[in-house]
């Protein structure tokens, strides 16, 4: 497993520590923070009953920023649905996040992040969209790279299978990165797979293929920039497990005390991502806990002030449940909807 | 019918580069059918190309290339194989534009041989369409003759939403009928009335016209005029049409190649109790497949529908 620093954040593999300049490392560092905070509190208003099913992504930041701090405006990212760090650096608001997970398609409009694909729920479904993007990109001699996210349950699926394959077949320019959190939903992944690791999956494809520390931003960055070479050199696709920990519950429905332990929590908080990027931020002066204190309310306040915009946002309007679905709406489809409006005129009229 | 799609792709493939066809063994051999027959070598090997063994995989980089500005037209084998990317269809393709509320589209289309008739092996002659059609999202259209294949591809490939273009195999080659060159587009979501009648609307499309054209030689004989209307499309499904033409007839019969339950004859017989109820003269009526697997070729005539049992259903029904 490709790793540069250690727990305590201490540089383990200097010849492969990315180039990042300070400021450049402390914005990523705040992203992560920024990103941690927001996941606590949507977590309690979930609790509260403010917002439906969330999927936290704590313990997991470390992924969805490098790929943020690499990811270009013109690069397309292809979300699963754990990757709210990368969702955030191309654009995406927390307010459209939580649109959508308050109940509102709207929240996938993702009006300032270009070439960001929605949320896919059906799992790994979403890689052959990329596989399928990447050989546009191609065809149209276009420099872009694809990011697209997969779980370590999703390399079950058939559809992670066949687009690995389409993509090394055509080889174009998509990083595929596995986040393995350990579990899909609560079944371990050493129940999704007899192979040593995911990683070793790309040998089958033909493809180029790392297991990284997954909670070690040096070492994702690395990785991710290495790919990123590699897919504008016309070497791609590139397959990246980058091996992780989801120390929430897979859902605000789950409860994960069912099927792990105390005991491997706190083996995975000693390798916290936040925790080890802190430790190294801090040991060379960047940072410090006082500035840590500060930002943390502010940062707080500013989700609440998007969370409390996203539930204002107002009423669904009727004809958005027809007038998205067709380029060109079908006219039975239409008279469907005039017959739910003369339902709701007899509704206004006579039920009190 | 097989000249007819060629000529529209090599139409689309020469006038727009945004549009790919690929599928399996779709280049270099053209197709099992040789429906994209002389494309890669006039187009080259990135426009017209062989995939992977792998139906999913077909559709959903189909979808991912559309979103990305190209307008894929893939070809399934055959439509016992689409199940594959059954979820790739009803999970994104009918979706991506809902979803993403307009941003992101999916001018794709699916083409797919389908039907049965042609003596081949399990899973090679189903007629699935009611199962796409029921898909929100989805166009689901079925040509009858050259002509209209041409004029409907070239309209599918043009359109803005997924179109799953089905073909009947049964009459790829057997229908001669000279097609008007160069480009033309018939509207998608419009029936034709191929036939004026007043005693009986038959609804029919794909291979079943012909079929229905056979059984009305013995109508005519026994002194029964049919009014034939060719589908065309599955959905959206042209109310108006068959609206129009139970009330001239009031008798209804769908001539369907697919298990009866559920089937497009059921939705198009509903249709005709809520628009023309007081015209109905007798219950409406459907001639389609029984709800029981495709038999091989050695049974296949016990499932298939002829001219007999269309006729045998006309005579029923008019004398209701």
């Amino acid at each position: 497993m490709f790793q540069v620093i250690d727990n305590d954040g201490k540089v383990i593999n200097k010849r492969w520590m990315p180039q990042i300049s300070d400021t450049r490392l402390l914005k990523i560092y705040k992203d992560m923070l920024f990103a941690r905070v927001a996941d606590l509190q949507i977590v309690s208003y979930q609790r509260q009953g403010r917002i439906f099913t969330y999927p936290p992504n704590y313990g997991q930041e470390a992924i969805a920023a490098a790929a943020g701090a690499l990811i270009q405006d013109n690069d397309w990212m292809v979300p699963a649905f754990r990757e709210m760090g990368t969702m955030l650096a191309k654009g995406v608001t927390l307010k459209e996040l939580f649109l959508y997970f308050m109940g509102y398609e709207d929240g996938s409009k993702f009006e300032n992040a270009k070439f960001t694909l929605p949320i896919s729920v059906p799992i790994a479904s979403q890689l052959l969209h990329a596989a399928g993007i990447g050989y546009a990109v191609k065809y149209n001699n276009e420099d872009k790279v694809i990011y697209a996210f997969v779980g370590d349950g999703g390399t079950s699926e058939g559809d992670f299978h066949e687009a690995v394959n389409f993509a090394g077949v055509w080889k174009v320019p998509v990083i595929f990165i596995i986040q393995n959190n350990q579990y899909g939903i609560s079944t371990p992944t050493k129940m999704q797979t007899a192979s040593d690791s995911l990683a070793i999956k790309a040998v089958a494809y033909g493809v180029k293929g790392i297991q990284v520390d997954g909670n070690d931003l040096f070492a994702m960055y690395k990785a991710i920039e290495e790919s990123v070479k590699v897919c504008r050199n016309g070497e791609g696709p590139v397959l990246i497990e980058a091996v992780t920990y989801r120390k929430g519950a897979h859902t605000t429905s789950d409860d994960p005390t069912k099927y792990r332990t105390k005991e491997e929590e706190q083996e995975w908080d000693e390798r916290d991502p936040m925790k080890r990027l802190k430790s190294y931020i801090i040991a060379n002066k960047l940072w410090s806990e006082k500035e840590e204190e500060k930002i943390i309310p502010q940062f707080k306040e500013e989700v609440d002030r998007q969370f409390i915009e996203a539930e204002n946002y107002g009423p669904y309007p009727k004809e958005d449940i027809f007038k998205y679905l067709y380029a060109e709406m079908p006219d039975d489809l239409h008279d469907q909807e005039r017959q739910y409006d003369r339902f709701l005129q007899w509704k206004a009229t006579k039920i009190k | 019918m097989v000249n007819a799609i060629n000529d529209a792709l090599d139409i689309k493939l020469a006038e727009d580069k945004s549009v790919i066809v690929y599928g399996e063994d779709v280049g270099v051999e053209g197709g099992v059918f040789r429906v994209t027959e002389g494309l890669q070598q006039k187009y080259g090997a990135s426009r017209v190309f062989d995939s992977p063994l792998a139906e999913s995989g077909i559709v959903g980089t189909a979808i991912g290339m559309a979103v990305a500005g190209l307008r894929p037209v893939v070809e399934m084998q055959f439509c016992g194989f689409i199940y594959p990317a059954f979820n790739q269809i009803i999970s994104h393709a009918s979706r991506m534009r809902n979803r993403s509320r307009g941003k992101f589209e999916t001018p794709m289309v699916i083409r797919m041989p389908y039907g049965g008739g042609i003596n081949a092996l399990e899973h090679h002659s189903e007629s699935m369409e009611t199962i796409f059609g029921h898909i929100p999202g989805l166009k689901v259209v079925v040509p009858s003759t050259p002509h209209d294949a041409k004029g409907m591809l070239i309209a599918a490939i043009e359109s803005n939403d997924t179109i799953l273009f089905m073909e009947p195999k049964r009459i790829y080659r057997a229908i001669k009928q000279e097609v008007e060159e160069g480009k033309f587009i018939i509207p998608l979501g419009k029936a034709n009335v191929l036939t004026q009648g007043t005693d009986v609307t038959v609804v029919a499309y794909g291979a079943m016209i012909r079929e229905v054209q056979k059984a009305m030689v013995m109508a005519k004989e026994a002194g029964i005029s049919v009014e034939l209307i060719d589908l065309r499309s599955i959905y959206p499904i042209d109310r108006e049409t068959i609206s129009k033409s139970v009330k001239k007839t009031g008798r209804i019969i769908t001539v369907t190649e697919g298990p009866r339950t559920y089937g497009v004859g059921s939705e198009i017989s509903q249709i005709a109790i809520e628009e023309a109820f007081l015209n109905l003269e007798a219950p409406p009526a459907r001639v389609s497949g029984f709800d029981v697997i495709v038999p091989l070729p050695k049974g296949e005539h016990h499932f298939m529908q002829d001219p007999y049992k269309i006729f045998y259903e006309i005579e029923r029904i008019v004398k209701y």
